[in-house]
């Protein structure tokens, strides 16, 4: 078996089953995640904050932009890598991908609530209010739900293997829901009028603008991804406390 | 096999005869939850008609949420469960039946009673039969997506305070299909779009929504 995984290349991927492995390639690449990020945020910051002109529309309020977007999008990631996670532990009975997933609904909740909040700071001077019912809102309040249901049900289960399975079936089913919530935007406005916002202002932007966006969208997901890293090394140290190279590296 | 599944069904709804007060608590919620929204509101008709549809698809939501706890809990606690995941029969068609039992106890008399309800909250009589239909295929959905919530808690002591945070949230889409078709119709506009959506719903959870099931049903087992 393993000489037959060795010919077509998928030894590398069994290794991340052992949690030594694991815990050493995520130490390994926070490093490598955490620096660009660091440089790409600041120069992200710079150029939203200092060098790009106020918006002729909104003024410095369009500014919030910057991490608003980002938060966004890595909201809906994070639930992207929790249901491959998930899966990946369903099927392949593979005990570390719950860890991954575990690692990630936190995060993904945290950058949930940081796109509500932004937004709602955001709206209030644009739309004289810090709440719409605008399906775009309501989605991702929503997706916040469902990572708490997530965290909720995962941690219910005394057994932690349970909880994880359990969980894992949770966020699958929830994953069929998100495209259905995603395009609840087109489909419900037609009741709901008055709240086209946000979507598809995208490619007006203008350069000045535009490359300080760029820089914080894969500035904020390089910190995503660094900040799994060192959750998923958190995770998997205390799945792992009885052993002795938990011990060792703790 | 079609044999097993209608003696499944068959038991399941023998068993449910034999606890009517049990059944009953649903539609006895959805009544009482739609008559707080005109005692605590206004009861004037215009408000009424406006939010019926709403208040309507709400109330039966969070009453199809009642009877959601007790669809696997009993079979689980005296092991029949164990059993019927045993069984020959696929787990996935034990679910089906399950599911089915479920909504034809707590789902159709919803159904059923929402007309009556409609007229307290003068809701438009000419588009009571688009109201009927989209409870019927929401409540069929609602009943499939809180037997996974079930399915998923069913081992747990606190499952009662975990189920609708699990649920609701997966029923959303359900929600606003529906109220959607019942408003159009309301407002004489055409349903048809929303309610096509909500087959779409019922078929992709039809199809899919069992395994879910039988897996957290499996995985509540072996914990």
């Amino acid at each position: 078996m393993a000489a037959l995984n060795n010919k077509y290349g998928w030894a590398w991927f069994h290794r991340f089953a052992s949690p030594p492995y694991l815990y050493r390639v995520a130490g390994f690449l926070i490093p490598w995640f955490a620096w660009p990020a660091a440089v790409l945020i600041a120069a992200g910051l710079y150029g939203g904050l200092w060098s790009s002109p106020p918006d002729y529309q909104q003024g410095d309020g369009f500014r919030i932009i910057y991490i608003h977007v980002p938060s966004a999008y890595l909201s809906m990631m994070g639930y992207a890598i929790l249901a491959v996670a998930s899966a990946v532990g369903l099927v392949w009975r593979m005990k570390l991908a719950h860890a991954v997933a575990a690692a990630a609904a936190p995060l993904g909740a945290s950058f949930t609530f940081l796109a509500l909040v932004t937004g709602a700071l955001w709206g209030k001077p644009m739309w004289g209010t810090y709440w719409v019912w605008d399906a775009r809102l309501t989605s991702e309040l929503i997706l916040l739900f469902l990572y708490f249901g997530f965290i909720a049900l995962q941690r219910a289960y005394e057994d932690s293997r349970s909880g994880d399975r359990a969980a894992a079936v949770l966020a699958l089913v929830g994953v069929v829901n998100l495209p259905i919530i995603h395009y609840s935007v087109v489909w419900w406005n037609s009741l709901h009028q008055g709240a086209t916002v946000f979507v598809g202002r995208g490619s007006d932007i203008a350069p000045g603008m535009l490359w300080p966006l760029l820089c914080m969208i894969f500035g904020f997901t390089l910190l995503f991804a660094a900040c799994l890293a060192r959750s998923v090394q958190a995770e998997v140290l205390e799945r792992e406390r009885g052993a002795a190279w938990a011990a060792e590296v703790a | 096999m079609s044999r097993a599944v209608s003696a499944l069904l068959v038991r399941d709804l023998k068993l449910a005869y034999r606890r009517r007060g049990e059944v009953l608590t649903p539609a006895m919620f959805f009544i009482l939850v739609t008559i707080l929204f005109p005692l605590g509101l206004s009861p004037q008709p215009e408000l009424l008609r406006s939010i019926a549809p709403g208040v309507l698809w709400t109330a039966a939501l969070l009453a199809g949420l009642i009877g959601q706890e007790s669809l696997l809990k009993g079979d689980f606690e005296d092991g029949s469960l164990e059993q019927l995941a045993l069984a020959p029969l696929p787990l996935e068609l034990t679910a089906l039946a399950r599911v089915a039992t479920h909504w034809l106890t707590t789902g159709l008399p919803l159904v059923i009673l929402a007309p009556l309800l409609g007229l307290m909250l003068d809701y438009p009589v000419q588009a009571m039969g688009t109201l009927v239909l989209s409870l019927l295929l929401g409540t069929s959905i609602l009943s499939l997506l809180g037997a996974v919530g079930a399915a998923l808690t069913v081992g747990l002591r606190q499952s009662g305070m975990l189920l609708p945070i699990l649920v609701l949230p997966l029923a959303v889409p359900v929600l606003i299909f529906g109220a959607q078709a019942a408003a159009q119709a309301a407002h004489g506009e055409d349903p048809a779009g929303a309610l096509y959506l909500m087959a779409a719903l019922l078929a992709l959870g039809l199809t899919l929504i069992p395994f879910a099931i039988a897996a957290a049903v499996r995985v509540s087992l072996e914990s």
